[in-house]
């Protein structure tokens, strides 16, 4: 199917050109509603339960460094620049430009995850572990929860650039793909920044 | 005759149900039906004000029902096709305003009686401040003001206001006397629930645990007991008077190095389990067991038996119950049994 | 290639396990959700013998918790939402005019999910206890310190993978109905099944994960030392409560709306008459919906949560009364005038009116928060949800049941039995539950195992097991009917209650594999009503004959749920091999899904010929 589509020949937002599309792109949104609702829920829980420290254990505000915090969230507000570059050229039929982008944005990911590894590493060696405290649990299981969801978005973004640099192209089959795992990865994005100003700056401050 | 008939059926369902509602009101000392105290009576008013608005409500949608379902059945063979109404903006106007006004009537009582159990008594010198701590599945009472500590029994004045301050030891209980006070949870914690009432009455009252908590969860009830002034001033007393242990020396060892170890009798013992000061003139023991000297049914006997019954296999009584079988001769049983039966307070 | 008719198509077995036909996966919901129901049925009924005398001892005190346990989660999470999602899939596509769900493939994962996650629930009868925390599981209860064995992780496992299944099932059906409606249908045209479809799955959307977050946590905590609910550890243990709750209440209205929605088609075509007051009925079902959302504290009065949000909560959970008066006084208007037939169906659903009102009036009495110190947690509240749930939701199930049976499988079921089953089933309900008020505002509390000798419950728990009894042998009678039926031959006609208004009744019984030959053209609300009474046999066609595209069955759904089921186990036992690969065949299905597009297969117009016409 994939041989009998010319590039130039693609609708301009390939995405929303077939029902199949169409269902796929809202189905996603609703689906980032009900993540909305779980972030929430999570952050919630973090909120009542932030200052049930304990004794002896490291507090928000000594363990917080802000200064790879801040690496981290920078990185991974221009992992979403670089996708929504990756869907502009999409749109544009640039396919080369597309997937080179969406690199860029797999590469920031990787580059997220492997500091949020290398912090979790250092607060666990500073006595801040899962089982420490209410507070501990709930910051690893809400900033963990992100986590994932960021490790999850490079896997799949990273199987759809596979997908369409080997075998399959841009086509109104692949395009939806790409453009739902945009939209995923701005969700995550907006979460961080919730999670870098509820959980670090709050945490920094009170 | 046919018709008598048809009118007489037609009433059978309402005579039952007034005769059912009568007989359901339950035990005065037990029933929510039957409040033995201001808050109860004004719970009570409360919910007889929303059961007269809902009877009113059900009455007038039977009513309509009724009419509907035998008026309009369709006949045999009947083709016709009914006008097809789309709506009616005044009907659908009116069965939109009279519920809100129903409500209306019945949340400004509901704001007020919110407001008004919540008043905090817990710093009134002129209450009675006991401190409710629930046990998986025991019921503690300190009473501060007195640096008293007592299990499964609350015995209160009946002319104080009684000041609750509840939590949990362990799990999720809730603190309930339905003839008294309605009820509170028990959280975990330092989260304490507060919780007032007044049992102008004298006499004993059922309270039980309302929250699932465990196997026996169903078995957890205490008693409240209401005496007056002088009885109440009597019982502070006996209770921090000396106890003499028994006077058997092996019986004493065996008390002390047996129960002891949990329980307390006056000054001996520990108090992190049920204190057994004065367990001879509790209503019953283990809150189910209820002593009598007329049993009328499995779970009576008197104080003694029901002693026996407990101490020889408490988990047969009670599952989960954390008081273990504890290994007694058989004399020995009979003789903390008969020595803990005469623990009798007098007040 | 591209009319793919190299596509597999199975049979047998494996059809029933690839198949993402929505007709046929309401189908296996229905089969495995009534297999839940007669498990939970049968819980009830040994809670009833257990409690039919004081100090009974038919079933020990552990062994009791486990029932109450089971009994609401199965009832809740296995029985009541997927016959709901039978009832969903069989209609809701037909009643907009679509050939499929706009994510058939995921509705199928819905499915599979849901069944593995129950089955995986009731597996710990056999593997040393049952979860026993109440089908709320409120810690520190359902905690390690105080329920060790493995039963409550049974419940968090269990529930997580269904309702991943609820969720996604959830959000295929919003999708659906926004995206998938004939031309013509609009919003304000859709059947009232379809609306309260619609508002249901939103809530879905929004509650659940909610749930999902409280079940992560209480894992977490059972499983890997967390501290959300350990007191000693500056854990919380209201904040479960309301995490609990904020799912749980929307809950109740998820349960409920597409009764109402059942209801409203039934009465409507049994009274030969328009639905009374359409649009006040669908803002009376969005009202509920949101409301729904703010009144989860009503469950939690008397956790000390202090007089001003017992005030707020009081109020705002009196307010919902309002729009399900609507409801109630729209039902009685649509019979009003009408020419009603009693068809078992209807009888169900004509039922359901007053027992409703009763259950919703408790409700409003609930409500008063300080009366509610009295009720809360005592048999009062036992009898109020099982008025709205049983009273209400079973009834308008097994109307819908009785009603759509002929789409869903070419049959009719029989009236004789049905009558019986109905009558049987309502008598047996009300004497159950009717009582049980009475019972709580003596003073007796819910949950227990065993109740004093002379406190005066006897009679009415004697009274009260007596009807479950007859809501059992109803619910053996509706069974004989179905068998009954299934050796009938397929002769239902396309519209068999004559009366039918609305777009499932103009195609054959069953209906075909692709639904609608041609799409149909709606040109208002009811819209084969509007047609036959301009005298038109059947819908204006919205497009021409042609081939119609259908998706490929798939065997990964199936797989992908056994994957969860798999890695279940392996949380709960710290088996973390078998976790990995758990996960790892799950993540497999999803990769192949990515790789291989699925092109589907046409059915062309010459064989819509055959098929279509029903023989």
């Amino acid at each position: 199917m994939s041989a009998s589509h010319v590039e130039g020949k693609l609708p301009h937002e390939p995405e929303k050109a077939t029902l199949e599309g169409r269902n796929k792109v809202l189905g996603f949104w609703l689906f980032l509603g009900g993540e909305t609702v779980l972030f929430g829920t999570l952050f919630s829980a973090f909120l009542a339960l932030r200052h049930q420290v304990g004794d002896g254990n490291p507090t928000a505000d000594e363990l917080f460094k802000l200064s790879t915090v801040a690496i981290a969230t920078a990185i991974l507000l221009v992992s979403s620049l670089t996708s929504v570059f990756a869907i502009q050229a999409m749109h544009r039929n640039q396919v080369k430009a597309m997937l080179n982008w969406l690199i860029i944005t797999v590469i920031l990911g990787f580059g997220f995850l492997g500091l949020e590894i290398y912090e979790f590493y250092e607060y666990v060696h500073e006595g801040h572990k899962f089982s420490t405290s209410a507070f501990s649990t709930s910051f690893y299981t809400l900033v963990g929860f992100h986590g994932a969801h960021v490790l999850f978005g490079v896997l799949w973004i990273t199987l759809l650039i596979i997908q369409i640099s080997t075998k399959k192209g841009l086509t109104v089959v692949t395009a939806p793909k790409v453009y739902v795992a945009g939209m995923y990865w701005h969700f995550i994005d907006v979460v961080w920044v919730f999670i870098f100003t509820v959980v670090y700056l709050m945490g920094k401050v009170g | 005759m046919m018709n008598r008939w048809h009118v007489l059926k037609r009433l059978m369902p309402l005579l039952a149900g007034m005769v059912l509602l009568l007989s359901a009101c339950g035990r005065a000392d037990l029933s929510t039906l039957r409040p033995q105290g201001p808050v109860a009576e004004e719970q009570f008013g409360l919910m007889k004000l929303s059961i007269t608005i809902m009877i009113l409500v059900v009455i007038v949608v039977f009513a309509i029902a009724l009419y509907v379902i035998i008026r309009f059945r369709r006949r045999p063979g009947d083709k016709t096709v009914p006008v097809q109404v789309e709506g009616n903006h005044k009907l659908e106007v009116i069965w939109t305003v009279i519920p809100i006004i129903l409500l209306i009537i019945l949340g400004v009582p509901t704001i007020k009686t919110v407001f008004g159990l919540a008043e905090d008594y817990t710093k009134d010198p002129n209450a009675v401040q006991v401190k409710v701590t629930a046990h998986q599945y025991w019921w503690e009472f300190e009473y501060p003001t007195y640096e008293i500590k007592t299990a499964q029994e609350l015995l209160i004045p009946d002319d104080a206001v009684i000041s609750i301050e509840a939590k949990t030891a362990d799990v999720l209980h809730s603190f309930w006397i339905p003839s008294l006070a309605g009820k509170i949870d028990t959280n975990p914690g330092g989260n304490v629930n507060i919780m007032y009432f007044e049992a102008p009455k004298q006499g004993v009252y059922l309270g039980k645990c309302a929250e699932l908590c465990g196997p026996s969860h169903s078995l957890m009830d205490f008693k409240v007991k209401v005496v007056d002034r002088a009885s109440f001033e009597r019982w502070v007393v006996a209770q921090k008077s000396p106890v003499a242990l028994p006077a058997d020396q092996e019986i004493a060892d065996v008390l002390t190095n047996q129960c002891l170890s949990c329980h307390a009798v006056g000054a001996n013992g520990g108090l992190m389990y049920p204190n057994l000061t004065g367990i001879g003139s509790r209503e019953s023991v283990a809150g189910i067991l209820i002593n009598t000297d007329q049993p009328e049914y499995a779970n009576e006997g008197s104080v003694e038996e029901n002693l026996k019954k407990w101490i020889k296999d408490p988990e047969a009584i009670k599952p989960g119950t954390l008081m273990p079988k504890v290994d007694l001769s058989e004399q020995q049983l009979d003789a903390i049994s008969k020595y803990l039966a005469d623990l009798k307070l007098d007040y | 290639m591209a009319h793919g008719h190299a596509v597999k198509r199975y049979s047998g077995l494996m059809d029933w396990l690839t198949t993402v036909d929505h007709k046929k996966i309401g189908i296996l919901y229905l089969i495995s959700g009534g297999f839940f129901f007669l498990v939970g049925g049968l819980e009830a009924l040994l809670i009833r013998i257990q409690l039919w005398k004081p100090l009974n001892d038919f079933v020990g005190a552990d062994t009791y918790n486990e029932l109450l346990t089971m009994h609401g989660t199965t009832m809740i999470f296995l029985a009541a939402m997927p016959l709901l999602f039978a009832l969903m899939n069989a209609i809701v596509p037909l009643q907009i005019g679509a050939r499929d769900v706009a994510f058939p493939f995921v509705n199928a994962l819905g499915f599979w999910t849901f069944f593995f996650g129950g089955v995986l629930l009731n597996v710990s009868w056999f593997t040393g206890g049952a979860p026993d925390a109440g089908w709320t599981s409120y810690a520190p209860l359902s905690t390690t310190t105080f329920s060790s064995d493995h039963g409550v992780d049974y419940y968090v496992l269990g529930l997580q993978i269904a309702g991943i299944g609820t969720l996604v099932g959830g959000i295929n059906f919003l999708a659906t109905i926004i995206n998938m409606r004939a031309p013509g249908m609009s919003f304000m045209r859709m059947p009232m099944f379809t609306w309260t479809a619609f508002i249901t799955s939103a809530l879905i959307l929004f509650a659940f994960p909610a749930l999902t977050v409280g079940l992560v946590a209480l894992m977490f905590d059972r499983l890997f030392s967390g501290n959300f609910f350990e007191v000693s550890n500056g854990g919380n243990a209201v904040l479960w409560e309301h995490i609990f709750w904020i799912f749980g209440h929307p809950e109740v209205y998820i349960l409920i709306l597409p009764a109402f929605g059942v209801i409203s088609e039934v009465i409507s075509t049994f009274s030969r008459k328009r639905l009374f007051g359409y649009s006040s009925m669908v803002f009376a079902t969005v009202l509920i919906g949101f409301l729904g959302f703010m009144v989860w504290a009503h469950h939690m009065f008397t956790v000390g949560l202090g007089p001003v949000a017992n005030a707020l909560f009081s109020i705002a959970t009196m307010l919902i009364a309002v729009p399900t008066g609507i409801k109630i006084f729209n039902w009685l208007f649509t019979m009003w005038g009408g020419s009603i037939r009693y068809t078992t169906a209807n009888l169900f659903a004509v039922g359901f009116v007053p027992t409703f009102v009763m259950g919703g009036v408790t409700g409003v009495m609930l409500a008063a928060a300080p009366a509610d110190f009295q009720y809360h947690d005592s048999y009062f509240v036992v009898a109020h949800f099982h008025y709205v749930i049983v009273g209400g939701l079973i009834l308008g199930i097994f109307s819908g049941l009785f009603y759509w049976w002929p789409k869903m499988f070419g049959r009719m079921l029989h009236e004789g039995w049905g009558k019986l089953c109905f009558w049987t089933f309502f008598i047996g309900f009300h004497l159950t539950f009717f009582v049980q008020h009475f019972l709580g505002l003596m003073g007796m509390p819910r949950r227990v195992w065993q109740y004093l000798d002379g406190l005066g419950f006897n009679n009415l728990n004697l009274i009260s097991t007596i009807g479950a009894m007859l809501m059992g042998l109803g619910t053996v009678f509706f069974i004989i009917n179905v068998i009954i039926t299934a050796f009938k031959p397929r002769d239902a006609a396309n519209d068999p209650w004559e009366d039918g208004r609305t777009l499932e009744w103009t195609i054959s019984s069953p209906a075909p594999e692709y639904n609608f030959a041609q799409t149909p053209l709606v040109r208002g609300y009811d819209a084969y009503w509007k047609e036959k009474m301009e005298g038109k046999k059947a819908m204006t066609p919205a497009e021409p004959l042609g081939p119609i595209h259908m998706p490929s069955p798939s065997i990964l759904p199936f797989v992908m749920s056994v994957g969860l089921f798999i890695a279940g186990f392996g949380l709960m036992y710290h088996w973390h091999i078998v976790t990995i690969a758990g996960l790892g065949i799950t993540l497999l299905c999803m990769f192949l899904r990515s790789v291989y597009d699925d092109h589907g297969f046409h059915i062309e117009p010459d064989e819509l010929q055959d098929k279509g016409v029903k023989g």
